[in-house]
């Protein structure tokens, strides 16, 4: 009994340990995997160690960065720091969601239109067609003066919405070219149904497609979500990257130098955070192409 | 006898209907065309049903505030919103919708509700050349040099050059626009006063005449510096890596090897052999990256607080001033659409193969 459960964790960790020797294969690519984790760490764990206070302190206005305060703090005299520490939550949920909600739309809908073909295929690309001359963004300016986006989940509900389509496009080309290989057509004279040639034969083989796409419409939601709150569109508790972009940006913290850092660590933030999941997409190429690692 | 060989001509020129349908599918131009058409018809279905359907649409939130505020009646608050929205409250939804359309197609975009009896196409046209002009020269700069740059990292590539313009080009396409536009406002024009940031607002100063003169298109590029910076940095990077990988593509295609074969000169084959294919899928890139670029405005425009449309959309957002955001958004979603027609357009002029295959390639 106790074996077993030695044994599973043996294992557990032999993969992990698997994951990350591949995943530092790519240089660039470990080192946007870890900045992702140092973002998960500083967003999820970092609140318990650092506790939020939003009270307007009148004698801190605009500090430089002291031992007390590593980044200085705000024109309400608040910690930078600890803003940035607890402003990432919202900003990665909603990313995580819309990823994850836009890339299953996404990759059913584009894998069903290749494989069915027809008329269905034909809607469906009549459809990411017009969706993809519209512009998103003033569309979602738009939609949110009518819809009330207070919570994460309408607000990633949305951005799915808008997102899907441009990824549907890629997936149906990426199933359209794997349709002509050889397994497929052979799992197909086998009368497999279409339910095992899509999950078992084609989606498989392209798990680094979805997986990096899954991570650009996370970094398109951090773009749109962010523009929204910096334009006061979608209303959202105090301490947000966003939030903290729009209000230290209209509070003109921009003209002294001492209010630099209220400005710039939202942007650096988000500027990282995007970056890391850029550069992460380089290690998941590696991890689920196995042709690419051996290869290098 | 002369009837029934013009009845059988006439049959014979012709051709049926779903023939005629086929010849336009087959013609890439029609069918474009057509495509574009049929999305502005959807657009502006969207925008209907956005103002009129919505929960908290902006036609009963303005009839409910003209009665609260001026103890109006009920139809003459509709009768005001009718002319405002430029549709017939009184009517049933369907030929609302009808009316709408109609008065669209009069080039009737109602009235703003802000600033009163002022149409909102008056807005729009003193708006929209601005961003017209702003975006499409960045769009400009940053195709050629985007091309260029991804040219030249094929050329050399896995040298140093290669690796340092890789490495840039990858962080400039990952940060969002407004970041850097934020960045370049705060150090630029702000921590180390490098240009006079206050002067470069607005989209022209006071005082200049719109003219073909040279004091004109200076003080435009002028005040249009910052939006164009930021548009260029932000889309650079995509361009260079799209053209580096199709480059590299290209130059390994046969016939390029027999060009060199016949012992044509280098440049000959850079521009016409390698480029000219290399450059097409940044033409598919274009259609994309226009939409993104425009719908971008939104956000550069308010920060630079340059006067285009999207400074326009924002403010009419703010102010709930529904028919103008309802109509900047048309406009903003058509000239998109146009843009990509005309990418599509120049696609086929470089690339013959699609003119006229019917649905192959596209």
């Amino acid at each position: 009994m106790k074996n077993s459960t030695v044994r599973i964790v043996r294992n557990i960790l032999d993969d992990l340990w698997r994951f990350l020797k591949i995943m530092a294969h790519n240089k660039v690519g470990f080192i946007g995997f870890l900045g992702i984790i140092g973002f998960i760490l500083l967003t999820f764990v970092g609140p318990y160690f650092v506790p939020l206070s939003m009270d307007t302190q009148i004698t801190k206005i605009y500090k430089p960065p002291s031992a007390e305060h590593i980044l200085g703090t705000d024109f309400q005299g608040r910690d930078i720091w600890m803003q940035i520490v607890h402003g990432g939550k919202d900003v990665l949920i909603v990313a995580f969601l819309t990823g994850v909600i836009s890339t299953t739309i996404a990759v059913t809908l584009g894998s069903l239109s290749a494989v069915l073909s027809g008329w269905f295929d034909w809607i469906i690309m009549w459809i990411t067609d017009i969706f993809l001359t519209i512009p998103n963004f003033p569309l979602l300016a738009v939609i949110a003066v009518f819809v009330k986006l207070t919570n994460v989940w309408a607000l990633a509900l949305i951005l799915s919405l808008l997102a899907w389509p441009s990824l549907t496009r890629s997936v149906r080309a990426q199933v359209l070219s794997l349709k002509q290989r050889d397994y497929v057509e052979a799992a197909r004279t086998l009368d497999l149904g279409i339910r095992h040639i899509i999950f078992s034969e084609i989606l498989p083989n392209m798990m680094s497609y979805i997986a990096i796409s899954l991570v650009f419409s996370m970094t398109s939601a951090i773009y749109a979500q962010v523009a929204l709150v910096f334009l006061g569109l979608v209303p959202f508790a105090s301490n947000n990257w966003g939030v903290m972009l729009s209000l230290s940006w209209a509070r003109g913290a921009l003209y002294y130098k001492d209010s630099l850092l209220n400005i710039m660590a939202p942007v650096m933030a988000i500027a990282f955070f995007q970056l890391a999941l850029v550069w992460m997409t380089r290690s998941l190429e590696e991890i689920f192409n196995p042709r690419l690692r051996t290869s290098v | 006898m002369t009837e029934a060989i013009h009845t059988s001509n006439a049959q014979r020129v012709l051709p049926s209907a779903p023939s005629i349908l086929k010849a336009i599918y087959r013609n890439f131009l029609l069918r474009r065309l057509l495509k574009a058409l049929f999305t502005i018809f959807v657009v502006i279905t969207i925008t209907f049903f956005i103002i009129r359907l919505m929960p908290g649409n902006p036609v009963d939130i303005y009839v409910q505030e003209q009665i609260n505020l001026y103890s109006m009646t009920y139809e003459d608050a509709l009768a005001q919103a009718s002319a405002m929205f430029s549709i017939r409250l009184d009517q049933p939804v369907l030929s609302q919708y009808f009316d709408y359309i109609v008065a669209l197609l009069h080039g009737n975009l109602g009235n703003s509700y802000k600033s009163v009896g002022t149409p909102v196409a008056t807005m729009i046209a003193k708006f929209l050349p601005w961003t017209l002009f702003s975006v499409g020269l960045s769009l400009l700069i940053s195709f050629t040099l985007g091309m260029g740059l991804g040219m030249l990292m094929a050329y050399r590539r896995e040298t140093i050059l290669d690796y340092i313009l890789s490495t840039i080009g990858s962080i400039l396409s990952s940060v969002p626009n407004y970041l850097v536009a934020m960045t370049l406002v705060v150090f630029l024009g702000v921590q180390w006063k490098l240009v006079p940031l206050a002067q470069m607002r607005g989209s022209l100063s006071p005082g200049v005449e719109i003219g073909f003169t040279l004091k004109f298109i200076s003080d435009a590029l002028f005040h249009a510096a910052f939006p164009i910076a930021t548009y260029v940095l932000t889309t650079v990077g995509g361009w260079m890596l799209t053209m580096k990988s199709s480059t590299v593509a290209a130059l390994e295609e046969d016939y390029v090897a027999v060009a060199r074969a016949r012992g044509l000169p280098d440049s000959r084959i850079m521009t016409s052999y390698v480029g000219r294919n290399a450059m097409l899928p940044l033409f598919t890139q274009l259609a994309i990256s226009v939409g993104f670029i425009v719908g971008g405005s939104v956000l550069i425009e308010t920060i630079f607080v340059y006067q285009g449309v999207g400074k326009m959309l924002i403010d009419s957002i703010n102010q709930r001033d529904y028919p103008v955001m309802q109509a900047v958004f048309l406009i903003i979603t058509i000239s998109v659409i146009l843009a990509n027609l005309l990418a599509d357009f120049l696609y086929s002029w470089l690339d013959p193969r699609i003119r006229n295959v019917g649905g192959k390639g596209a």
